[in-house]
């Protein structure tokens, strides 16, 4: 299983994404250079967290543009795994991968702490490792990350069962007040209809190690390394 | 000289005279505007420097002491921690955003050219009372927000205060933290005749020309048509920049790193040369590389536009360093070269636009010769006249509901206080926490000061802030190694502020030497006044960084399971005067801060240094500001479990308020496992330190029979009011 990790300028959480891949999962690692036309053979594509290309324009605007962006697309046409965090998760909206976008957080600040997500979806390769549904702990860190999609297209997500997490309260229950950006049905991330680009606000790589605050976050990358196992085996 | 043009250029008729009779001829414009900047007191420290040498800055540790970028100091296994608070007072006043952002962007950089990668920022902050400084406070955290969380450094601490004395003049201090390997720092020296000197980073504009002399006079009403002064930050940029440099560790071609910040190009260039015997550099200002068109020489060398800086390569390896920034689409120029002439020499293409002793540039401001004269000693406290306390838990919800005791949770949320994937103590505590990853080190850090106790007796106050500092490494589990400081004063022409700006240098010089704890790094921000009439409290901040060996055992100030034993470390006296209880509670300021003793000091943090690497403890918070009821709460409110207690029954002269109030040093609250309870008392013993057992922890309320009794929930309403 090899994870690649994109790297735009501006973008910040590639080594932190990097160090939960290499060290804590013990998985192989490979960073991509916004440059790159080729992926070099991986078969988790990691678009992390950041300010790509300083979020200039709007969030992710310019970073679709990018030399890796074209092989990133036709990988996910092709059925390979996408995994956009934080700003990755901007930058997939604005190239089409996911519908929807990412606006200023209703608060009109910059949120930095835990949320409580509830995981919709344990049937996906990013998600098979959580109970359904779990309710895991996941720290966010932006400012524009209140999910907006016009009627028809959330209704499409709810009834195809699109959203994978959604703010939560520690009970699961999905309240108001465990909204912490305003997202449009508390909506924390989504899956594209075929099931493999996964687009999420919250950042799993900065819950893997208890010594961090909590462990959650490492099902993730459990799940998607021992999904690529499971393919292999079959 | 019209006087006119030198006070444009913030140089004294003197000054001038003593420029001519060392050239031996008039300076020229040019020439003038780089004596300028680099003589103003922002600089030259003309008005400090010869105090500031009283400062410790020597430890078995240090690798680097002041007069680089940033000090550094050995934490073991190959690694140095770097680091360094700077002001950015006199922008943010009037610019609060981009003069806090662009604060921000400029401490990273001295870091950065240190070799250093930046892992964590703080910042101390103070303003006048809110609502009316709400633009400062607002602007002020939104421009550290906006430039940290871009650039992708966690903001992990600080403080915020406000006092009345803040209201024109806002003190915004920004310090980071870096670590490199030992063999990889880097020094801004500007070695090897013939080296090339290269620009990079930011296109070279017209903003911010001036920003150092403007710093180093009081603000008047005209202040806010200096806004030009203020320069604009790029985080983006600075990312970029950030990760070439990192990139330069490479090449063994580098020869030196350096920040351009105050005095732009002309101080960055003087520096680097100034600190070889002899060196000097010769540069042409037609190969920098400008944002707009019709810039003079002059424009040129005194720019501050942000998010560059100055790399000597060596001679004929230019491509190779070059190569790498343009990896990272940053502009790269080789404007110059070292020389040995010990000239700071200036062209414009083929013209010679200034030729200047790099001794005289950096070295030459003649030292002012300042008196200080002790003021008015402050308004007495007499504790007897004070009523006695009437309801205890009232007054508590009173404190914690202050603007300088509650909650600063509202404010570090929006901070990215987590990339980087280090931060094993978040904020919100006592000193936060990163991990060295690769490794079992773990880098306390914290920056503070009670610039109260400074203005009620500077000395004392200094001295205070400092142990502090170090009992907020300390109640993490670390022991703190080393210090960098910020001076914010007034106007120190005025004596009874010279005597502030003596009597702070004093008490930090004999707190850090009692405590063996070297100043490696500092600031110096004075003229921190309105008008002559509006001066700031003496605010020496105190950056500290700390180490523990082994970051499984640290500690956070929260209570951590039910049914630990609640320890009071210390003892405690009769010390309201300049508490929050006597301001909050009674509206003044007033009496003596309280009275340290540093082998006490000491002996104390012994006693919790010890029991924390025996891993006796469970949790452990600092005692001060507040006192211990309000302490105590924080305890129970972190950790989210209360804790009862029997009735206190202070023993005369000790009074109740005092007891629950009083902001004794040399305290701390932890709560142990009862089993570890002999231990604890056989540890206290052997250091002489007075342990008493406060109560047991559990429950949702907090409570002292009789006295008081309150819910976490009703605690936590009050503290968490900036949240409302």
């Amino acid at each position: 299983m090899k994870f690649g990790v994109v790297v735009f300028p501006g973008t910040w959480s590639d080594r932190d994404c990097g160090w939960v891949v290499d060290q804590v999962l013990g998985a192989e690692l490979t960073y991509l250079w916004h440059r790159d036309t080729d992926l070099k053979g991986c078969d988790c594509i990691i678009l992390p967290g950041g300010f790509a290309y300083g979020d200039y324009l709007r969030t992710g605007a310019i970073a679709r543009f990018a030399p890796v962006m074209e092989q990133v697309g036709e990988f996910a046409d092709r059925g390979g795994l996408v995994w956009g965090i934080c700003n990755g998760f901007q930058v997939l909206c604005e190239a089409g991968l996911l519908p929807g976008a990412l606006i200023r957080n209703a608060s009109l600040e910059f949120r930095c702490e835990w949320t409580n997500l509830l995981v919709e979806r344990t049937d996906l390769p990013f998600t098979s490792k959580c109970a359904e549904r779990e309710v895991i702990r996941v720290p966010i860190a932006h400012g524009e990350g209140s999910y907006f999609a016009d009627p028809a297209t959330l209704s499409r997500l709810e009834q195809r069962g699109q959203v994978v997490f959604r703010y939560c309260g520690p009970d699961g229950r999905v309240v108001p007040g465990a909204n912490p950006n305003g997202s449009l049905h508390n909506i924390a991330g989504i899956v594209n209809a075929r099931g493999n680009v996964l687009g999420m606000m919250p950042h799993p790589e900065r819950c893997s190690e208890a010594e961090l605050g909590g462990t959650d976050g490492l099902k993730l990358f459990r799940s998607v390394a021992d999904g690529a196992l499971k393919v292999l085996v079959s | 000289m019209d006087e006119r043009r030198l006070r444009e250029v913030a140089l004294t008729p003197d000054e001038y005279r003593a420029i001519v009779e060392q050239l031996k001829r008039a300076p020229n414009e040019v020439e003038l505007g780089m004596l300028g900047v680099l003589w103003s007191e922002h600089c030259s420290y003309k008005s400090s420097k010869a105090l500031l040498r009283r400062l410790p800055s020597t430890g078995a540790a240090v690798i680097q002491g002041p007069g680089e970028n940033a000090g550094a100091v050995s934490i073991g296994e190959g690694w140095a921690v770097v680091f360094k608070i700077e002001s950015h007072n006199h922008p943010s006043a009037i610019e609060p955003y981009q003069g806090a952002a662009t604060g921000v962007g400029g401490i990273i950089r001295d870091v950065i050219a240190m070799g250093a990668r930046p892992i964590a920022l703080l910042d101390s902050l103070r303003f006048g009372p809110l609502p009316e400084s709400g633009r400062h406070f607002e602007g002020v955290v939104a421009g550290i927000g906006g430039y940290g969380n871009c650039i992708g450094i966690p903001t992990v601490g600080g403080e915020i205060y406000f006092e009345d004395c803040y209201a024109n003049n806002p003190v915004v201090n920004a310090m980071c933290v870096g670590l490199v390997r030992t063999d990889l720092l880097m020094r801004a020296r500007a070695e090897g005749v013939g080296n090339s000197i290269l620009l990079v980073g930011a296109d070279t504009g017209r903003d911010g020309i001036h920003g150092a002399s403007f710093a180093s006079v009081e603000l008047d009403e005209n202040s806010s048509e200096r806004r030009p002064a203020v320069q604009v930050g790029n985080p983006f940029l600075e990312k970029c920049l950030l990760e070439a440099c990192m990139d330069l560790s490479h090449t063994d071609a580098v020869v030196a790193i350096q920040d351009l910040g105050a005095a732009g190009l002309t101080s960055a260039v003087a520096e680097c040369a100034g600190r070889v015997e002899g060196a000097g550099a010769r540069i042409d200002v037609g190969r920098v590389p400008r944002r707009e068109r019709g810039m003079t020489p002059y424009d040129v060398m005194l720019s501050e536009s942000q998010e560059r800086m100055l790399v000597v390569v060596q001679r004929g390896r230019e491509r190779e360093v070059e190569s790498i920034f343009h990896a990272w689409d940053l502009t790269s120029a080789a404007i110059g070269e070292v020389t040995d002439d010990g000239h700071l020499t200036v062209f414009d293409s083929r013209d010679q636009v200034a030729h200047l002793p790099v001794r005289l540039l950096t070295e030459g401001a003649p030292m002012r010769r300042l008196v200080g004269v002790a003021p008015e000693p402050p308004l007495d406290l007499v504790i007897d006249a004070l009523p006695p306390l009437a309801d205890a838990g009232a007054t508590l919800l009173r404190l914690l509901a202050s603007p300088n005791l509650s909650s600063r949770r509202g404010v570090f949320r929006r901070y990215d206080h987590m990339v980087g994937d280090a931060t094993v103590v978040p904020p919100g505590g006592d000193a936060a926490m990163l991990r060295v990853k690769g490794t079992r080190l773990g880098l306390a850090m914290t920056a503070d000061c009670n610039a109260r106790y400074c203005h009620l007796d500077p000395h004392l106050g200094a001295q205070l802030a400092v142990a502090e500092a170090a009992r907020n490494i300390i109640a993490t589990g670390a022991r703190p190694i080393a210090v960098t400081d910020c001076l914010n004063l007034a106007n120190p022409d005025r004596p009874e502020v010279y005597w502030e700006l003596e009597e702070t240098v004093a008490g930090l010089a004999y707190a850090c030497r009692a405590l063996e704890l070297p100043i490696v790094s500092g600031n110096v921000s004075l003229y921190n006044d309105s008008n002559g009439d509006s001066a700031i409290y003496p605010t020496p901040v105190v950056g500290m960084v700390g180490v523990i060996d082994d970051y499984g055992k640290r500690l956070g100030a929260g209570f951590r399971a039910d049914g630990d034993f609640v320890l009071l470390i210390g003892s405690s006296q009769n010390d309201l005067g300049g508490s929050e209880y006597l301001k909050v509670e009674h509206g003044y300021v007033a009496g003596r801060p309280p009275a340290l003793d540093l082998t006490r000091e000491q002996a104390v943090n012994r006693v919790v240094l010890a029991a924390a690497q025996s891993g006796y403890l469970h949790s452990a918070h600092d005692c001060a500001d507040g006192g211990m009821l309000v302490a105590l709460a924080e305890c129970s409110l972190l950790g989210g479990t209360g804790v009862r207690c029997p009735a206190i029954r202070p023993e005369p002269p000790l009074r109740l308020d005092a007891a629950f109030f009083g902001e004794s040093p040399s305290r701390y609250i932890v709560s142990v496992p009862s089993r570890a309870m002999p231990e604890m008392q056989s540890l206290a013993r052997r250091h002489h330190v007075e342990l008493s057992l406060l109560g047991l922890t559990g429950g949702d309320t907090l409570e002292f029979e009789g006295q008081l009794k309150l819910s976490l929930a009703e605690l936590r309403q009050a503290w968490e009011v900036m949240l409302a």
